[in-house]
């Protein structure tokens, strides 16, 4: 590319500020969740962990904790294990219609949040089943499907069929050669695609503040509730939680697809 | 049965679940409101069934639902030329980069998994009353008193940009790495300039990758109503927030249904577009 011009200058600068206006408001939360003073603003008057403590003490808090954990972890087994099934068949069979299949498997991201909340909450209410925590339930596992769908896809494509073909032609079942040699060799993929499921459900507000039965709340639902008072130092504690879990999480879950794709030797 | 009957079957009893899934929380759902939409809420709170078109005479006539669906529309329009201009040169500075690209994506990537609620609220302490911008300000003295410089149009915009900003250079950025740089020296070679070069080779070549963005964050910014609760005023409602007013305070879930199917008529008729000229491949390609 040759000299580097005033032009390329401007370019990195402005990539630099574009950077900067990403980051420093999620940096004012982390510093502020610090701030010893009793007000969630400016100015610093100290040092101190005492809003993480009163978190620690705060029932709410820990309630909503336990039910977006408990939500996330079965949104992602439910969610993953559809997505890994249909990704194999798309990926691993020529299927009539491939095309069709995807959109609409991935029309969940393509409808309004909005639109698919109210879908799904007035016909499941015609059912019979009303606000309760299957119906969140629901909720999540269909938007997050497309999601782990696309990811453990571009990821299956990079695995040969080589392997499995010589295990089956040294004996092994279809059931066998899945198992022992398909599964794990898959992995690192599927753990991607629970990690994104978790995290996707995890963060969700939209449909999750119209699927909530009464007295329910997740985590982002009861960030937004405590809101409505005033922003207090609290909040922003909660909000470095978050961001710990929320960006160490993914980073971790690359580490370990890393170290076991080194292990299974890909 | 055959070998080749239960080769042919296979992929269908894997795809089986997730169709399921996909039809009878999505499909059949979205065809449940379109019935619903023609059914009446009496005065008694019941549902009255029937064939009405009440809900939708008010949902597409009342100046009030107009208005807020224009500006709505206006909304996503200015986040998306926003944030393609914030976005362009970022992509073009992570794709022709000659330091670590993978640790400028993974720092880009890092907003996407922090909460989308905290990301919104985070703003509060940059530009609220005692936020950091007017604590700055009152400390060097060019204020007296602090400005309320929140609950307004700008400052949603300015949440829904910071919110949808990464999907808009990733997208951009996929498109522009796929590139050949060959091309842009050929055309210096063959005497362009390098602005030359970028507005007849590469800005062409990109145009998918821009327009991929520019449907996610027009999409998604219309879709929203987490946003103008957070960072609007009274008068800020996205369209969203009608149907969540209907749907949840008012409990008229037939006029809910009749808004939220105005909506997703609205943005739909988008999709199909892009999708006819461009096809979801590159949508797929931003996102995965």
């Amino acid at each position: 590319m040759g000299s580097v011009g005033f032009g390329w200058h401007l370019i990195r600068g402005w990539a630099i500020l574009v950077y900067v206006f990403m980051f420093l408001p999620v940096a004012v939360v982390v510093l502020l969740s610090f701030n010893a003073s009793q007000f969630g603003s400016f100015p610093m008057t100290g040092f101190s962990f005492r809003w993480f403590v009163e978190l620690w003490n705060n029932d709410a808090i820990l309630r909503a904790f336990r039910t977006s954990i408990v939500l996330g972890l079965m949104t992602a087994v439910i969610s993953t294990t559809l997505g890994v099934l249909a990704s194999l068949a798309l990926v691993r069979y020529r299927v009539p219609g491939e095309n069709v299949i995807s959109t609409l498997l991935i029309a969940p991201i393509l409808v309004p949040e909005v639109v698919l909340a109210v879908a799904l909450l007035l016909f499941l209410n015609f059912l019979g089943i009303n606000k309760s925590f299957a119906l969140l339930l629901f909720g999540h596992v269909i938007f997050t499907l497309p999601f782990v769908i696309l990811v453990v896809q571009a990821r299956l494509v990079s695995i040969k069929r080589d392997v499995e073909e010589a295990a089956m032609s040294l004996g092994a079942s279809p059931m066998q050669t899945f198992f022992q040699i398909t599964l794990p060799l898959m992995l690192p993929a599927v753990l991607a695609g629970a990690l994104f499921a978790f995290t996707i459900s995890f963060d969700d507000i939209t449909g999750t503040l119209f699927w909530k039965p009464g007295g329910v709340e997740t985590v982002p639902t009861q960030i937004f509730a405590m809101l409505r008072n005033s922003i207090s130092p609290e909040i922003n504690a909660l909000g470095t939680v978050m961001i710990v879990m929320t960006v160490g999480l993914p980073l971790l879950g690359v580490a370990i697809a890393r170290q076991l794709a080194k292990k299974s030797g890909t | 049965m055959s070998i080749e009957a239960r080769e042919a079957r296979q992929p269908w009893i894997l795809l089986s679940p997730a169709l399921a899934a996909v039809t009878l929380l999505l499909f059949v759902p979205l065809m449940f409101i379109v019935v619903y939409s023609f059914w009446l809420r009496t005065a008694t709170g019941a549902d009255q069934v029937g064939f009405y078109f009440d809900n939708w005479r008010e949902a597409l006539t009342d100046p009030f639902y107009r208005d807020i669906l224009i500006s709505t529309l206006r909304i996503a329009a200015i986040t998306t030329v926003v944030c393609a201009v914030m976005g362009y040169p970022s992509a073009y500075f992570i794709a022709r980069s000659r330091g670590n690209k993978a640790i400028l994506l993974l720092l880009l990537m890092l907003p996407f998994w922090i909460s989308y609620i905290i990301r919104t609220m985070s703003w509060i302490n940059i530009l609220g009353v005692s936020g950091a911008f007017n604590t700055a300000l009152l400390a060097v003295g060019i204020i007296d008193e602090p400005i309320q410089m929140l609950y307004n149009e700008v400052t949603v915009i300015l949440g829904l940009v910071h919110f949808l900003l990464p999907f808009m250079i990733l997208n951009i950025y996929v498109s522009l790495d796929g590139i050949d740089t060959n091309l842009e020296d050929a055309a210096n070679s063959l005497g362009a300039t390098k602005w030359q070069s970028f507005i007849q080779v590469t800005l062409p070549l990109s145009l998918p990758g821009l327009a991929a963005g520019g449907l996610l964050c027009f999409v998604l910014g219309a879709g929203t109503y987490i946003t103008p609760l957070v960072l609007g005023g009274p008068r800020d409602a996205m369209f969203a927030n009608l149907v969540f007013e209907a749907i949840i305070t008012q409990l008229n879930w037939p006029l809910g249904s009749a808004l939220s199917l105005m909506l997703l008529a609205v943005l739909g008729v988008l999709v199909m577009i892009y999708n006819r000229y461009l096809g979801m491949a590159q949508l797929m390609k931003g996102l995965g």
